[in-house]
């Protein structure tokens, strides 16, 4: 047997309200969508999501990771994602970037694998005015395989369709469409004959189904093709109403629906992007005492106005300050301290136990020169020493949210506070380690680091 | 082992400081020439050649002691270059006096000089190690600014009180600087100006920050008993300390920002080399460094001039200003004087070379009795402090 073991979805903190939107641009609309923040890419989201679904989860062999915005290309992401997950070496971590229908592969790549972690994350987004812009979710997801699931695989079916209906030339904003109809007429036969396929396969009826997930970037087909269903089997992912969530659209939905699901249920996953992809899964007893997707302890959402969201990703360009240039981590120093910079892996002096942070050769309390335990700070969380704002920081997002923290047990470090735009900060508030991006330099090299973000009640 | 006044003691028969300032038709050739020349002048007209070797601080503006001979034309002589951060200035006077009273040189000569107005941008950038990009980046303003929410949480002062006090440090050293013919800013500036300036990095605004400027300034050094052949009016040195902390308490959490105690450290150093038992009386004028408003207000507790939590009050109640009880940066300070990193230790000294001679004009203290120099490097938690303690009195 083989399924999902556990899963997790990880949304972004800054919401942006789609009347902003079209207060600026023109047009109507409504209601706000998740966005990721200054210090986000579809790499930090998916380290987010696989930390929260692997702490349940059982070993893995494996890592795919799924998305249309790649952080770099020809160098892995995946590669970061591990690392910062902390998983070991061993792990084979592989991307499909670029196509959306990546998010689908990497979860029947997983499945295949056996013991595995599939993460799919994704920023969407277009240029001002566009569909993906009012319509997508940034958000990621990531689903443990294993042979003691609580989600079994029953059947899979998959077709795939030559055709133009979206299309983005590497490195481009805009992704283009054809006409709406075209594609309406290509998906949704596609679907139809998907959800048949694996159905048949599978020796089950459609009204059998208790959760189905109609996963498309084509939202005419989905309306289409939703209607071969009861609205009750689409009612949990109906219910989040998050937006389309790109290569991550797919586990998100999974994630949605087993957080409604019951042991016995069946769940039907259809992805329909450049072909169709289906999965049948039948919930295990496992299910009711397992993790569940996060999604309900999700932070509250902080709006974030049109002019700071375009800011971010980098269509309103904001004048500088007059500052030098950021300095790029240098390959072999970020190399040599892997374990530190992605893992966040402090020092535990033998001697006196204070953990260092950084590791260092001599302790800094009691000068032990050996003896250093490592010790992963990324579940650690800690109070705010002191504080300040620092208009003159590197960070896209001013003032940069500076704090000095002591970690629970002990450990001091100071970071940048995320996920605090505009957040009154006093010594002694509880923060929680979070991976983000400190910047990205000229040369392209993106910094990442461990940084804090306030820290939520149903962490403890 | 033990820490000891100099066994031979030192005096500056000679100085000299340039204007400090935006100087955009200056390099820091011309700004050593003139600090040099000018130091050699005062110290009866002495040559470069009269001089046996030299000590030339600077941060950014050049490396090797190469950086001094060259636009000198000095030729064939000991000539180092030494840094320490913001106190590379004291470091060169430290080192310089060293050699002097060693024997192993009879003249020695103390330059320090930075051209940082070339950079193109405002404030500092240090020089950096490529480095794994992990270590915090914060501007320095934003490192000091610090101090303010953990000092009024240490004291049960609110940030108000404190940012009332910056305000009087940054008013008091403007309108020292308004009186400083060098200075880089010479205007008074009212305090409702300063307290309504927009922040820069927590309760700092620019009027809290120290100008960044260009400049130079030198000092020549023999020891005490033949200062009289150069000068009729030596400066004595009483008291030459530095304190380097291990640059953890950015990552211990015993450290809470609210102190700087690498200068408590080379204050009580100094202190016991010149045989002062009470500073806040004995200390007739302090130079300090004010880098930031609450570095100048916190140091004032550190050096022993205040009770530990009381600074902000005596700031407030006119103690360190030029008609108070101890006048603290009286020429202006890094505040108003500028901040040419190399330069900053020995214009300090200038001060008190120009002040124990009667030569400080309006800003001129009455028969002072001993003069406290202190410069600093780093930031809180992550310092080297430097104290030097003068007088016109022979040790």
């Amino acid at each position: 047997m083989v399924g999902i073991e556990s899963y997790a979805v990880y949304l972004p903190v800054p919401r942006l309200d789609r009347a902003d939107v079209a207060r600026v641009i023109g047009g109507r609309g409504k209601g706000v969508r998740p966005v990721a923040s200054y210090d986000e890419d579809a790499t930090t989201m998916g380290v987010a999501a696989a930390r929260a679904a692997l702490r349940s989860g059982g070993g893995v062999d494996s890592l795919w990771f799924a998305t249309t915005r790649p952080a770099y290309l020809e160098k892995s992401n995946a590669a970061t994602v591990a690392a910062a997950a902390g998983l070991a070496a061993e792990v084979a971590a592989y991307d499909l970037s670029g196509a959306l229908r990546g998010g689908a592969g990497a979860l029947r790549a997983g499945l295949s694998a056996g013991a595995s972690v599939v993460v799919a994350s994704d920023v969407r987004y277009g240029l001002p005015g566009s569909a993906d812009e009012a319509e997508g979710a940034d958000a990621a997801a990531a689903l443990v395989v294993g042979p003691d699931p609580i989600a079994e695989l029953v059947g899979t079916a998959s077709l795939t369709s030559e055709f133009l209906d979206r299309w983005r030339i590497p490195g481009e904003v805009r992704t283009r469409t054809w006409e709406e109809r075209f594609g309406v007429e290509e998906y949704v036969p596609l679907v139809e004959r998907v959800v048949d396929d694996v159905l048949g396969r599978c020796e089950l009826k459609r009204e059998q189904i208790d959760h189905v997930v109609l996963s498309t970037p084509h939202a005419r087909a989905r309306a289409s093709a939703r209607r071969g269903f009861e609205a009750a089997q689409l009612a949990a992912t109906d219910a989040a109403a998050l937006g389309y969530a790109g290569a991550a659209d797919l586990a998100v939905g999974l994630a949605l629906a087993l957080d409604a699901a019951s042991p016995g249920d069946l769940v039907l996953a259809v992805s329909a992007t450049d072909g169709a992809d289906a999965f049948v899964f039948r919930v295990t007893e496992r299910h009711a005492t397992s993790g569940r997707s996060g999604l309900a302890d999700t932070p509250p959402g902080q709006p974030v106005s049109y002019g700071d969201f375009l800011n971010w990703r980098g269509l309103l360009p904001r004048e500088p300050a007059r500052r030098p240039d950021v300095k790029p981590p240098v390959p072999p120093a970020a190399r040599r301290t892997a374990s530190w910079k992605f893992g966040f892996v402090a020092a535990q002096c033998g001697s006196c136990g204070y953990r260092n942070l950084p590791p260092r050769q001599v302790c800094l309390r009691c000068s032990a020169s050996e003896g250093f335990e490592p010790v992963s700070m990324v579940d650690v969380p800690g109070r705010i020493a002191t504080f300040t704002d620092d208009w003159l920081s590197e960070s896209v997002q001013l003032p940069a949210r500076v704090v000095a923290v002591d970690f629970e047990g002990s450990g001091r470090f100071e970071c940048e506070m995320t996920d605090a735009v505009g957040r009154e900060l006093a010594i002694g508030d509880r923060v929680s380690p979070t991976f983000r991006l400190a910047s990205v330099a000229a040369n392209g090299v993106r910094n990442y680091v461990w940084k804090v973000r306030p820290h939520l009640e149903e962490e403890d | 082992m033990g820490s000891h006044a100099l066994a031979t003691p030192v005096a500056v028969v000679g100085m000299a400081c340039t204007n400090f300032g935006e100087l955009w038709d200056r390099n820091v050739d011309d700004l050593l020439v003139e600090a040099t020349h000018g130091a050699l002048g005062a110290a009866g007209g002495l040559g470069v050649d009269d001089v046996d070797a030299f000590w030339l601080g600077s941060m950014i503006s050049g490396v090797s002691g190469l950086t001094l001979t060259r636009p000198l034309n000095i030729s064939h002589k000991p000539v180092t270059r030494v840094e320490n951060m913001c106190a590379t200035g004291s470091e060169a006077f430290r080192n310089a006096c060293y050699a002097v009273s060693s024997g192993a040189y009879d003249v020695v000569m103390a330059v320090g000089g930075e051209k940082l107005k070339d950079a193109g941008y405002s404030g500092l950038e240090m020089p950096s190690v490529p480095n794994d990009g992990t270590p915090p980046v914060l501007s320095a303003p934003a490192m000091y600014s610090m101090i303010v929410p953990a000092y009024a949480r240490r004291y049960g002062v609110s940030e108000e009180q404190i940012k009332e006090a910056m305000t009087h440090i940054a008013w008091k050293n403007h309108g020292n600087g308004a009186r400083n013919p060098r200075a880089q800013f010479r205007k008074e500036v009212p305090k409702e100006t300063i307290a309504a300036a927009p922040t820069l990095a927590g309760r700092l605004s620019v009027f809290d920050c120290s100008g960044v400027a260009d400049g130079a300034a030198a000092a020549v050094i023999v020891r005490a008993e033949d200062a009289l052949k150069y000068t009729d009016k030596p400066l004595y040195v009483h008291a030459l300390a530095l304190d380097a902390g291990s640059g953890t308490g950015r990552n211990d959490s015993d450290y809470d920002y609210s102190d700087l105690a690498e200068a408590a450290a080379s204050a009580r150093t100094a202190y016991a080399q010149a045989g002062i038992t009470d500073p806040a009386t004995e200390i007739s004028l302090a130079e300090v460094h004010d880098c930031f408003t609450p570095t100048e207000l916190v140091l004032m507790e550190e050096l022993g001039f205040s009770e530990r939590g009381k600074a902000w009050r005596d700031v407030l109640d006119g103690r360190y200003d030029r008609d108070g009880a101890l006048p603290v940066n009286i020429d202006g300070g890094l505040k108003s004087f500028g901040h040419p990193i190399g330069a900053s230790g020995l214009r300090m000294i200038f001060e008190m070379w120009l002040q124990f001679r009667g030569e400080a004009g309006e800003r001129q203290v009455a028969d002072p009795r001993f003069g406290l120099v202190q410069n600093q490097g780093g930031s809180p938690g992550d310092l080297v402090s430097a104290v030097t303690i003068v007088s016109d009195r022979r040790p």
